[in-house]
């Protein structure tokens, strides 16, 4: 073998996930924190920014400025322009059928209580069941709690297995003709654990229930095709795919869409108003209430092109190394216990140290400049299925890197040190 | 490394480590649950008062280093005190924590003194001052839950 045809060879199995590349996007992963390099590794809770998203943001405010849906005036129609290619883009990134079912609401949280509000009052009755799981964030518990309180349902939810795993077995034997919806995450924000979905909604459609995927995790590291997982709602936040906060989207499916009432009155929802009668607008606009956060909806869709230019497959590659590296070097610190250890997983890690209180393990990598969140994780019935007050959780992203897991490790071995 | 030192220091170590007075309490007076929601700090704090005397202090529960060990410090501090000489250690703990530990003397402090490291890292302050919240409320004759928020 020539030294030129090994070169040839080589090149073309080397990996195109440009991880410098993508950090240099990120303008504040160059500064410091107490005085150390950053190593963020939050991105369960909330994203970094490209530069890409900033400036159009900046450049919305600069230049396009203008309400929507409104004026016959230039700006206005810039703005409303923008503000609609934004929908585009988010059904072309969910693959939805039609742009009629890509809502804008304030984030994940929003959108789920819309779902909760306008089809779970018009929809669920006494003694019908609710089906949630064990492992579901706050935003995905609260609303279905208030809903079943207000109607008399049920609120049942899927038990997890001690690896962080849903028991789909026992899944399936809960579903029954009074169950009229299932509400679950497409990845778990504490655990990791990436939900079997494509089989639990097909179980679901089978007893006649409908779905709804809280998606704040699933999107910033999967690729989500919503037709071809038939889930019938889909719910996502801005913040946690490198977008804006105060964004995000609610996927419905036309027809149920459709058929609900309108959640928030208001502006912009309406085609005609009469104190005798009001007449709601078409979809999507019937839930839009009032003037949308056009600057954060065109700042998403600059995020979703940024991380559909990467390629959500390389990302999840990228990301699955990393977890993959990341959990063989924490596994290796000795009293560290892994919290969660499903065999399909985002790349979330939670960990517990023995002896140390994961608020003092924060505050310690924190003096390393190394951000990682510490608490329940708005989960706190999971906290207490798995008998822990809190856990640590190091999250990764599209930027992070494997001298970042082992400044994490070596972070670690600090608190170990100081607690001796 | 410094500052954590500062924070972590010796008694707090060793108190977190070997709390004092970390047990329920038959026959207290009072009890008084505290709690922190944002990482999940959960303390109950027995008080048993005879008269205007604190006989005895004792809590049970779980939290950080810096909670477990102010409560075991606050609880060996307080006992045998009148509830006015709580409530002074009370603001002169509150002071030290927040920063404004200028009017202070080393006699004021005593013990407390380990955790002047506190008043650097705000995010750790409600974890130093939920048992002595618990304290004040259950000397106050209340038996509610106290919550830092």
């Amino acid at each position: 073998m020539t030294s030129s045809s090994f070169i040839v060879h080589r090149s073309s199995f080397i990996d195109p996930y440009d991880v410098e590349k993508i950090r240099g996007d990120f303008p504040i992963l160059q500064r410091t924190a107490r005085g150390k390099h950053l190593v963020y590794l939050d991105n369960a809770a909330t994203t970094q920014k490209p530069q890409q998203v900033i400036d159009r943001i900046v450049r919305y405010y600069t230049e396009e400025n203008s309400n929507v849906h409104r004026g016959v005036h230039y700006l206005s129609e810039v703005a409303t322009m923008h503000y609609e290619n934004a929908r585009g883009v988010v059904k072309r990134f969910l693959n939805a059928r039609s742009e009629k079912e890509i809502v804008f609401t304030r984030g994940t949280t929003e959108s789920i209580n819309l779902v909760a509000q306008a089809w779970g009052r018009a929809n669920v009755r006494e003694g019908d069941e609710i089906l949630i799981s064990a492992i579901e964030h706050h935003s995905n518990i609260v609303p279905w709690q208030m809903l079943c309180e207000e109607k008399r349902a049920n609120l049942r939810v899927i038990p997890v297995a001690d690896n962080g795993e849903l028991q789909i077995d026992e899944y399936e034997r809960m579903l029954n003709p009074r169950v009229k919806l299932v509400a679950i995450g497409h990845a778990s924000n504490a655990l990791g654990t990436i939900n079997p979905l494509e089989r639990m909604i097909a179980a679901a459609h089978a007893a006649g229930a409908l779905v709804l995927i809280d998606g704040a995790q699933g999107v910033p590291h999967l690729r989500v095709d919503v037709q071809e997982l038939g889930c019938d709602f889909y719910a996502f936040s801005g913040h946690k795919v490198y977008g804006p906060t105060g964004v995000g989207v609610l996927y419905g499916r036309e027809a149920l869409l459709d058929a609900m009432p309108p959640w928030q009155g208001g502006g912009d929802m309406i085609l005609s108003v009469s104190f005798e009668k009001t007449t709601w607008n078409a979809l999507p606009y019937k839930f839009e209430a009032g003037t949308p956060n056009i600057a954060g909806v065109i700042g998403l869709a600059t995020a979703l092109d940024y991380v559909s230019a990467i390629g959500l497959d390389a990302i999840n590659a990228y990301e699955l190394d990393l977890q993959r590296y990341a959990t063989q070097q924490l596994r290796e610190i000795e009293g560290l216990r892994l919290i969660g250890t499903a065999r399909e997983k985002a790349a979330v890690i939670s960990f517990v140290l023995e002896g140390v209180h994961p608020h003092d393990i924060g505050t310690i990598l924190d003096q390393e400049g190394i951000a990682v969140r510490t608490g329940h994780h708005c989960a706190q019935p999971l906290m207490m299925r798995f008998n822990v007050p809190a856990t640590g959780r190091a999250s990764f992203g599209i930027y992070n890197t494997r001298e970042e897991a082992d400044a994490l490790v070596a972070g670690l071995h600090k608190v170990i040190e100081v607690f001796r | 490394m410094s500052d954590l030192r500062e924070l972590y220091q010796q008694v707090i170590l060793d108190h977190n480590k070997n709390p004092r007075n970390f047990h329920e309490m038959a026959g207290a007076t009072r009890h008084v649950d505290g709690y922190n929601p944002l990482c999940g700090d959960h303390y109950t704090v027995f008080v048993r008062i005879d008269g205007d005397t604190i006989q005895d202090v004792s809590f049970t529960g779980n939290g950080c280093a810096i909670s477990k060990a102010s409560a075991s410090v606050m609880s060996s501090t307080v006992k045998g005190k009148s509830k006015e000489e709580a409530g002074s250690l009370f603001d002169t703990f509150h002071q030290l924590v927040t920063g404004d530990a200028s009017g202070l003397s080393a006699a004021d402090l005593g013990r407390l003194a380990a955790f002047s490291g506190v008043s650097e890292f705000p995010a750790r302050v409600k974890c130093a001052t939920l048992a002595w919240h618990s304290l004040k409320s259950a000397l106050e004759g209340n038996d509610e839950k106290v919550t830092t928020e």
